[in-house]
């Protein structure tokens, strides 16, 4: 624990390059990304320069603060900082999925009603589209994307649900581990959290590949394919950046940075990765389910 | 300034920074608030730039300047320069400088993270400026002339400005969240020991909700933004309506961002009038209580009423009813908010130096354009207002007075503070009168243009518009080119000028006066002793 | 000293302003409006109602903020040696000002949300279970097409060149929409490409035009005239090109109005049905009309198109190319862009148009494009 004389004076970090490197490969890696979709061809190389960047970014800055806290210069009040950013930050995420699981209920409710006629204006079926059946899963009047079937939910979503929750407890262990000061559990833990993360990527990849060949089902099958992907996908890619981030933790763990009191990265991984846990739940009932 | 000394002397702080190294890389707060302003003023003039030449086109009928996709483009240019350039970076750089000297505070809560959130603002703007100019350059696609709302399916049909378009939203959107965690933060884990959050300054407030209003929208907006880029390479189909999709759609998504923004511009301004009107009325702010449950009230029923923007995409009566009854009801604080304004003016001793003149022009101006907001709420007339230049002379009445002069207030305000020079009171009192009769001569006139039948977004009208286009082109370049004035003081006050005491206005209460002009590099190392009196 | 620079800032550029606004324009005969135009329509009329209380209200409230504020100015300045009542905010009225104020707002918006609501109750829904004239309305880039689906009639508006329309350029167009008076109308809006929006100030209400949905408003025409509107949702490059005006007159006017335009239907059905070859010089100039009214807009008469968002059709590969290109573009149209598909033109316009295309400007395919090569090719 820090002396009381740090504790009442403030901290205050050195100049630092780091934000600026930031800066640098966002923009790099966005200019490439835009260039790319454009179908211009140095936009790629332009995007793996930005993205090589932005991963030397994180490793720095991580490393400096790891250093900080290491140096035991972080205070009570430091610490309560970081907690309070990285959930803030999460309620941030939280309404970054909202969009979307906001544009899948007006898709279902409003949208599809109002082209199928029994919306408010009942009028759009009669005039435009005689035929259609506004019956969700749609790919819409004009059928884009070909005949698609829709994912079932008590296959691998129902094993994914399984596997998630089972790595919140697992994490919860890992925790349970750490107050206690027992390396072993909180080693091992992480470990079955980890497992299960990827093992949850490895079925949802496979997924997508059963989804795409067998099941035609497509990110052009209409608004169907469309939520489909844009949940999961996000949502996938969020449960591979909690996996990566827990690997870090982990190596960490084994180097014996945290203590029962002082291991705020390790709690800001755990809700994150909670954060992720719910928001699956959310997509398994919605968006598989019903 | 016993405050400000350093009992103990903590080990890591050697020398201060100098040269390209203090502002590049930056940790502290008053560096970084003087980057956020700066940008700010850069991206004003931008902003203004374009504008001008909007209101040069429109000076007479026909098509003399710009072709109409430039006109578009500059019209979309100007807004988002405007308000993701110029006033947010504007409000947050008051932010960073005032808060923690406010609230007894040495830095704000996360110093490194607060630079990453400034300095991803330049990129946001070279983002911005490659999607205006990248169609000038040969394969560049046709010009962005959707308009700042972007709605699909035009913003489909565009070419790849759009990317850029959409990546530097992405950009604006993780700077605004980061900074407003950081404001977040900072105000609830760093006030000075005995600093309750009910005697906390409301320009602190203000921001509290603020901030939380961006962290709860922004990234809704990425998110919609998100979903068009996916529309325009990806092949899907949330806005096309052959796959099921919906157009509107993306129309929920930007206002349920937008509306909550429009507030965002308002607030640290008003927080800022909470400060300058007490100052120069020598009496304590009216109702500090209320003041925060109007802002809290505010933000809370801001998110809820978005759709009054899209009252004619044909929702069900219901919806309507609910949304107009909603916004209405939004005049109940911000009336309460100007009320308490009014009354703190009442039976003081008001003395009118600039950042109070511009304070009571804010008060009637702004008055005037939330009363036409409450208009167009009313549905049944927005079905005629709805997209004319009425709509276009509200929000300028509000973005102008609500947000811009509510920001110069502060500038002046605090100006002496930051420099530790007196501004020249003549210049800012001249500017003052010609900003604000050039701006009602810009913009009341549109007022009528709208009720007539003049579209918004238009290069070219028919010759019924004239009058009134002129009067509003004439205002504007008088307006326009007082900005130099503002300019040329700014910078005269840097450079020097009489020296300002530590409390500068003689009725100004807060820790901020009781640190020197300008404030030593580190403030507050030590927490100041909360007294009754020094807050609200 | 604030006075002084009031009188000498504020003043100088009202007055220039005002002198320029009114010598630099000569349209001595232009309506100066100030105001909605007179309501047309019942409907209308209560929208103007309506608009004007709030008008009134808000101009109320206005007026207080002001005398209020402006006295407070006058009296409660320190250069008047007034004292600052320190404990204002501590009396009674200090103690439930945050009762009284939000309870009068409540008031007045409650007043304005209950007049507002019942104007909406009568104008917002199609009235049911009457005779109504449907008409459906499609925006286009940047035309309107009108739709009598009762009498099978279809009308395309697009916005008449200067030089025709003098002093109503941008307020008219080739061919208006016609409407009776008296008759329950039923507007059907949708649009073929991005958002558009219909709205006719008289008429009193704004919609928008939604690709791929179809929203309604209704009105009745209460007197003849001519009533002038624009397009009102921004849709790309010549959104100020989308006038459009409504020509209301009687029913008898209205139904003889019917009868002629179903007789050019039947003529224009009959000319291309014909079974004939058509000789180059018919289609030029037949193909030179229709390029000019349909495709000039975004092509340009000169055909060079406006880089880069409308490509030039003079030397366009695509047009010199190989014909089957050529049609399947113009038939089919470009998803994704302003290009639209043209396939409900007939075979003759079809081939009219693409041999002008392919013989206008430098191009000199030498190709004669008949009716029945486009029926083969669709
Ligand atoms: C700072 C920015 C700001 C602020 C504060 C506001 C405030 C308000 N706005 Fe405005 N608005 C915009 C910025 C802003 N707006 C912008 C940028 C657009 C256009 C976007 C685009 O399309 O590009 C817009 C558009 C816009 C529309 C859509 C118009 C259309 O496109 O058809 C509507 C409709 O309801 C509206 C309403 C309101 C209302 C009711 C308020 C209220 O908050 C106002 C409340 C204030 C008062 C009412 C005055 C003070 C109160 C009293 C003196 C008490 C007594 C009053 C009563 C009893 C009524 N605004
Ligand atoms: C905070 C936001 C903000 C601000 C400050 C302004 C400021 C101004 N705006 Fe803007 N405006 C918007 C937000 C804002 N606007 C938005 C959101 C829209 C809607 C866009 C849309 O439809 O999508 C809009 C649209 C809009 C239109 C409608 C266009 C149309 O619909 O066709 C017009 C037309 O008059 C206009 C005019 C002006 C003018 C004259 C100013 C003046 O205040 C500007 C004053 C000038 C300066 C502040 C800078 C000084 C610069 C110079 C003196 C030039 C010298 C330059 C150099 C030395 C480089 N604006
Ligand atoms: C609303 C604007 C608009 C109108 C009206 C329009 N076009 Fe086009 N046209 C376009 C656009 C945009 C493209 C480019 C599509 C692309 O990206 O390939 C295009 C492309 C073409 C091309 C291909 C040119 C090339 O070299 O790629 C032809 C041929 C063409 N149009 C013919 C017509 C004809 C015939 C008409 C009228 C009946 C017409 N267009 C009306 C917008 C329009
Ligand atoms: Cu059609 Cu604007
Ligand atoms: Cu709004």
């Amino acid at each position: 624990m820090s002396s009381t004389e740090q504790q009442t004076a403030y901290f205050i970090p050195e100049p630092s390059p780091w934000p600026i490197v930031g800066m640098v490969s966002l923009l790099t890696t966005l200019i490439g990304a835009a260039l790319t979709m454009n179908g211009v061809a140095v936009g790629r190389y332009i995007v793996i320069g930005g993205l090589l960047l932005f991963a030397y970014l994180l490793f720095g800055w991580f490393r400096d603060v790891i250093a900080e806290n290491l140096a035991d210069r972080y205070n009570r009040q430091v610490d309560r900082s970081f907690r309070m950013g990285m959930f803030w930050f999460i309620a941030s995420e939280v309404f970054f999925f909202l969009a979307f699981f906001g544009a899948l209920f007006y898709i279902r409710n409003v949208a599809l009603p109002w082209l199928g006629g029994d919306g408010y204006l009942g009028a759009t079926r009669e005039i435009l589209y005689s035929q259609f059946n506004p019956a969700w899963p749609s790919h819409g009047p004009g059928a884009l994307g070909g005949t698609f079937t829709p994912m079932g939910a008590w296959g691998i979503p129902a094993l994914n649900t399984l596997l998630l929750l089972s790595s919140g407890a697992t994490i919860t262990w890992a925790h349970w581990g750490l107050k206690q000061d027992d390396q072993k559990t909180l080693v091992r833990g992480l470990m079955a959290t980890i497992a299960l993360g990827l093992l949850f990527v490895v079925f949802q990849a496979y997924e997508y590949f059963h989804a795409y060949g067998a099941l035609n089902l497509t990110l052009e099958s209409g608004v169907y394919g469309s939520t489909f992907y844009m949940l999961t996908g996000f949502h996938g890619f969020h449960v591979t950046m909690g996996a990566i981030m827990l690997m870090a933790i982990l190596g960490r763990s084994l180097k014996g940075h945290f203590s029962a009191h002082n291991h705020f990265a390790f709690e800001a991984v755990a809700w994150y990765w909670h954060f992720v846990d719910v928001v699956w739940l959310g997509l398994f009932i919605f968006v598989y389910w019903f | 300034m016993s405050h400000t000394s350093t009992l103990h002397d903590v080990p890591h702080h050697h020398a201060n920074p100098t040269g390209w190294r203090r502002w590049l890389f930056s940790t502290n707060h008053k560096d970084i608030g003087t980057l956020y302003l700066l940008f700010a003023l850069a991206m004003l003039f931008m902003g203004g730039a374009s504008a001008m030449l909007i209101r040069a086109e429109l000076f007479q009928p026909g098509i003399q300047l710009l072709d109409p996709d430039l006109y578009n483009n500059l019209v979309t240019n100007h807004a988002l320069l405007m308000i993701f350039g110029s006033v947010m970076p504007a409000a947050a750089g008051l932010a960073n400088w005032m808060i923690p000297l406010m609230i007894g505070a040495p830095d704000m809560a996360l110093p490194r993270m607060n630079n990453l959130s400034f300095w991803i603002l330049p990129a946001a703007g070279t983002m911005l400026i490659l999607s205006f100019v990248v169609p000038f350059f040969p394969g560049g696609g046709s010009q962005i002339n959707t308009g700042w709302t972007l709605y699909p399916p035009l913003s489909i049909q565009v070419g790849m400005s759009m990317d850029f378009l959409i990546f530097a939203i992405h950009l604006l959107g993780i700077s605004s969240v980061l900074a407003s965690i950081n404001i977040i933060v900072t105000l609830l884990n760093m006030r000075a020991p005995g600093m309750t959050l009910m005697k906390m300054p409301i320009f602190c407030w203000t921001w509290l909700v603020t901030a939380f209003l961006l962290i709860l929208v922004v990234p809704v907006l990425a998110g919609g933004v998100t979903m068009l880029l996916f529309d325009r390479h990806f092949g899907t189909s949330f806005f096309d309506a052959a796959g099921g999709g919906d157009p509107v759609l993306f129309q929920h998504l930007f206002w349920f961002f937008g509306h909550p923004e429009v507030y965002v511009l308002l607030l640290p301004s008003i927080g800022v009038l909470s400060h300058v009107i007490p100052t120069f009325a020598r009496k304590p702010l009216f109702g500090y209580k209320s003041m925060v449950g109007a802002m809290i009230a505010v933000g809370t029923i801001g998110m809820v009423v978005w759709a009054h923007h899209q009252y004619t995409i044909g929702m069900s009566l219901g919806a309507v009813s609910y949304f107009m009854i909603g916004t209405i009801i939004i005049s109940i604080p911000v009336g309460l908010m100007i009320f308490n304004f009014i009354a703190t003016m009442w039976r003081g001793a008001m003395s009118f130096e600039t950042p109070m003149l511009f304070a009571v022009a804010i008060i009637l101006m702004f008055t005037f354009g939330g009363l036409s907001g409450v208009m167009l709420a009313v549905v049944p007339a927005d079905m005629q207002y709805h997209d004319s230049m009425f709509v276009v002379a509200h929000f300028h009445y509000v973005l102008m007075p609500g947000a811009v002069f509510g920001l110069f207030a502060g500038v002046f305000y605090w100006l002496p503070k930051w420099t530790g020079h007196m501004y020249d009171e003549r210049l800012g009192k001249i500017f003052f009168w010609i900003n604000v009769t050039g701006f009602n001569l810009t913009f009341f006139p549109q007022h009528f243009l709208g009720l007539a039948g003049m579209p918004r977004r238009i290069i070219d009208y028919n010759v019924m518009f004239t009058e009134f286009n002129v009067i509003s082109s004439i205002g504007a370049m008088i307006f326009g080119f007082s900005h130099l004035l503002l300019l040329y003081i700014v910078i005269k006050t840097i450079r020097g000028g009489e020296p300002a005491p530590s409390r500068v206005w003689e009725g100004a209460r807060g820790l901020e006066w009781e640190v020197a002009s300008p404030p030593p590099f580190h403030t507050w190392e030590t927490p100041p002793p909360i007294r009754q009196e020094q807050s609200a | 000293m604030c006075r002084r620079f009031t009188t000498v800032s504020g003043l100088i550029p009202l007055i220039t302003g005002l002198v320029a606004g009114l010598s630099v324009t000569h349209s001595t005969q232009a309506e100066y409006g100030i105001n909605f135009p007179p309501p047309a329509a019942d409907v209308a009329q209560e929208i103007y109602d309506i608009h004007m209380l709030t008008m009134q209200i808000a101009t109320f409230l206005l007026l207080v903020v002001f005398s209020i504020v402006i006295y407070s100015l006058y009296f409660h300045r320190k250069s008047r040696g007034y004292p600052a009542d320190q404990q204002f905010h501590n009396t009674w009225f200090g103690n439930w000002s945050w009762v009284i104020v939000p309870a009068l707002v409540l008031g007045v918006d409650l007043t304005i949300a209950s007049n507002a609501d019942a104007v909406l109750k009568k104008v917002w829904d199609v009235p049911k279970g009457e005779k109504l004239m449907d008409v459906k309305v499609t925006g286009h880039q940047w035309w309107w097409e009108f739709d009598y689906l009762d009498y099978g009639i279809k009308v395309e508006s697009r916005y008449t060149p200067q030089e025709q329309a003098g002093d109503l350029y941008l307020r008219e167009v080739d061919n208006r929409l016609v409407l009776p008076t008296n008759t329950k109308i039923r507007f059907l809006h949708t649009s073929a490409d991005v958002l558009h929006a219909f709205w006719v100030p008289e008429l009193a209400f704004k919609k928008d035009a939604i690709p791929g949905y179809v929203t309604e408003t209704w009105s009745e025409l209460n007197r003849e005239g001519v009533f002038r509107g624009q397009c009102a949702e921004l849709c790309g490059t010549w959104h100020s090109r989308m006038p459009l005006v409504v020509e209301s007159i009687s029913e008898e006017k209205f139904q003889a109005w019917v009868a002629d335009q179903q007789a050019i239907k039947v003529a224009a059905a009959a000319e291309a049905a014909a079974t004939k070859t058509w000789s180059r010089e018919e289609l030029m100039a037949k193909g030179k009309t229709l390029y000019e009214t349909k495709c000039a807009a975004c092509h340009q008469l000169t055909g060079q198109g406006l880089p880069p968002a409308f490509p030039p059709l003079n030397g366009s590969a695509i047009v010199n190319g190989p014909i089957e290109a050529h049609f399947n573009l113009v038939i089919n149209g470009k998803p994704g862009t302003a290009m639209q598909a043209w396939g409900s033109l007939n075979d003759l316009e079809i081939a009219a148009i693409i041999t002008y295309e392919r013989n206008a400007w430098d191009n000199r395919t030498g190709d004669t494009v008949q009716p029945t090569d486009v029926a083969l090719a669709r």
